[in-house]
């Protein structure tokens, strides 16, 4: 009765300090918002005057009429023509254009041999907006010639450059939601600790009755709020801007929402009981932010990962919720199918808060 | 009734640094028992190691009649911590902080309210119920502080250097609240580097490098310091001063404005009559003569060096 008592005194004290800290107030809508708005844009499909380039060796009116219905698109602006595909990937590299279009000179006899492409399309492929433009280029028609009714080969090859993975919308906007908990909530109760050391508060506070549990239970049960609100608007943000579709039920993403919430939260009081200062805990914040963005499927296919990668990205909780999101959001699968990446998170979260427990002691040695 | 701190063969290390060297201390109930000492003396180490939040390398301490580093839940139920630092939270108001100290020990619910304003009509906190703590000057912090330490009341009130940020009339105020409580049975524990605010402990111990030097009540200490006291005041005190440090027997010269306050050994017979010649001897004309002694002079023939501290 105490006990719980001195968590709600904890969490309440913790929620108004938050309310005052202004900066703090802004990350909690802001970040997911901007990141939202700015990966949601990112991967836009429907881009527009994308600058590129042209090397047209063949010149005749079979290119010319290619490079004009491209622009016809709008997709493509072409304000760079040079003379050879060297100067067009020297154009990539500097960064004048995202794609290039090379028509060799033997385009002619190109279209009509199925074995060989016709045309060569450069990508930057860094960007995988750029990429998916590519893709819907490749789809595109090769100028229509009347005897010639098909081709059996693409007009273009493609030649992606820089990234060997293409990825669309919705498959981010789900795993998102991941990546902006991982940020905000690891680093939240990652400072929350050593703060209160920092300012000297924590002096004052182990000399008092409350027990560790309860101080860390205390500080979990705002940001869990903050966690579920972040969500939300990660939600709304993804359906009402860029159509994200919610095939699963709603209730299922939230509790698969709070299990990952859980597990970020106490990884974050592990971070804030091994860090001594705040700039050390938002170094080890990083230091476990990038391999998740990194291993967890949400850039790179995990299947394509080596094995070591993999079994890394099987500790990480993004990982885990990454396979949730999109496995619910996506798939309309049920979170009962997948139980087995709950059960990881739970474990994750009993684990953590167990060793940050013990790491803390209610003494200043 | 037993005593409220008994300490035997209490050592603190730090790596190769002896923080608190050896230390038997018995301090009695409802008295204002005071540590005395430059920084770095093991005042503070002391403290901490009272309220379980350093563990003694060696020797034993019981507070309350409980162990400090085993039964340190229960000791920490029982006594109050002012830290040297403000150490309530900065970014709340008077009342939220009293409140949530109120909920940490756990109140009853029927007298929460009561005691909170209680502790603000004491510590005249009412014009500040909505005040931040970040924004207070330095006595109104302190007297929230001594209202939170004292909110769950504890019989043992621990204060490490409590007035450091504090001006002289709130420290005299201060120390008016301190006596109240003592008078209701609270024990208190206060560290201090002040001459006069040692000086107002029933009980003192002046601490030098993590050692007891002296101990005893002010006025007994000041009366059986082992040294006698000898005023000088002179035109040139800077250079009666270079002359006298010169004297073996002298152990410490002191300068108080144009007055030298003079420490010297006591089995110098007559020590007037040396300092009175080896001035003449230098040329200086001055006035010399015996005076009692103060806790300073106490503190500097307990230390064998002056007191050097941020004023």
């Amino acid at each position: 009765m105490s006990a719980w008592r001195r968590i709600k005194a904890i969490a309440a004290k913790e929620a108004r300090q938050l309310g005052r800290d202004r900066l703090t107030v802004g990350m909690v809508v802001g970040i997911p918002l901007m990141q939202i708005v700015l990966f949601g844009y990112a991967i836009n499909l429907d881009v527009r005057h994308l600058s590129a380039g042209v090397a047209d060796q063949a010149d005749t009116s079979w290119s010319r009429q290619l490079i004009a219905d491209m622009e016809a698109s709008q997709v493509l602006r072409f304000d760079t023509r040079v003379a050879t595909a060297e100067a067009l990937t020297e154009a990539m590299r500097l960064g004048e254009i995202a794609v290039g279009v090379y028509v060799p000179a033997d385009f002619e006899r190109r279209l009509v041999d199925p074995a060989r492409p016709a045309a060569q399309l450069l990508v930057d492929g860094s960007d995988p907006t750029i990429l998916n433009i590519a893709a819907q280029l490749l789809q595109m028609p090769a100028p229509s010639r009347p005897q010639q009714t098909s081709t059996t080969s693409g007009l273009f090859e493609l030649r992606n450059f820089y990234n060997p993975e293409r990825r669309s919308a919705v498959q981010i906007v789900p795993a998102l939601i991941g990546v902006i908990l991982t940020m905000t909530m690891v680093l939240f109760t990652a400072v929350a600790i050593v703060r209160e050391r920092e300012r000297g508060n924590l002096e004052l506070l182990i000399t008092t009755p409350v027990r560790t549990v309860e101080l860390m239970l205390g500080k979990l049960i705002p940001y869990i709020l903050i966690g579920l609100l972040q969500v939300s608007i990660v939600l709304l943000v993804g359906r009402l801007l860029f159509h994200v579709p919610l095939r699963g039920d709603l209730g299922d993403v939230y509790l698969a929402a709070l299990a990952f919430i859980g597990a970020s939260l106490t990884l974050g009081l592990l971070i804030s009981t091994l860090a001594r200062t705040q700039f050390q805990a938002m170094q080890l914040t990083l230091f476990i932010f990038l391999p998740s963005i990194l291993l967890s499927g949400f850039m790179f296919p995990f299947d394509g990962m080596p094995v070591v990668a993999q079994r890394i990205a099987e500790v990480l909780p993004l990982t885990h919720f990454v396979r949730l999101s999109r496995g619910i959001i996506l798939r309309g699968a049920e979170v009962g199918e997948l139980a087995s990446e709950i059960r990881a998170l739970l474990i994750f979260f009993g684990v953590a808060i167990t060793l940050a427990v013990l790491r803390f002691r209610k003494r200043l040695d | 009734m037993d005593a409220a701190v008994t300490a035997r063969g209490l050592t603190r290390r730090f790596g190769d640094v002896t923080a608190v060297d050896q230390l038997d201390l018995d301090i009695p109930r409802a008295r204002i028992y005071g540590f005395l000492g430059p920084n770095g003396s093991g005042k503070s180490t002391t403290i901490r190691m009272l309220c379980g939040l350093l563990r003694p390398t060696a020797g034993s301490v019981e507070v309350l009649g409980h162990d400090a580093t085993l039964e340190s839940e229960i000791v920490r139920r029982r006594i109050g911590y002012m830290t040297q630092r403000f150490s309530l939270y900065e970014d709340l108001s008077t009342d939220e902080n009293l409140d949530f100290i109120a909920e940490i020990y756990g109140l009853p619910r029927s007298e929460k309210q009561q005691r909170i304003s209680a502790a603000r009509r004491e510590y005249r906190l009412d014009d500040l119920r909505r005040q931040r703590a970040g924004t207070m000057s330095g006595g109104q912090r302190q007297r929230l502080a001594l209202a939170a330490a004292t909110l769950h009341r504890p019989e043992l009130l621990l204060l490490d250097e409590p007035t450091s940020a504090v001006d002289p009339q709130s420290r005299r105020e201060f120390w008016e609240s301190l006596f109240d409580l003592v008078e209701a049975g609270t024990t208190i524990l206060v560290s201090t580097h002040y001459m006069d605010e040692a000086e107002r402990c029933h009980q003192l111990a002046i601490l030098d490098r993590g050692r007891i030097a002296a101990e005893g009540a002010p006025k007994a200490l000041m009366q059986a310091i082992d040294a006698a006291v000898i005023e000088v005041s002179c035109d040139q005190p800077r250079s009666a001063h270079h002359v006298l440090e010169d004297l073996d027997q002298v152990r410490s010269v002191t300068q108080l404005g144009s007055r030298l306050h003079i420490l010297v050994d006591p089995t110098v017979s007559e020590p007037e009559a040396l300092i009175r010649q080896r001035l003449r001897d230098a040329g200086l004309a001055s006035q010399v003569e015996r005076t009692a002694a103060s806790l300073e002079d106490v503190f500097v023939a307990a230390t064998r060096k002056p007191l050097e501290v941020a004023a």
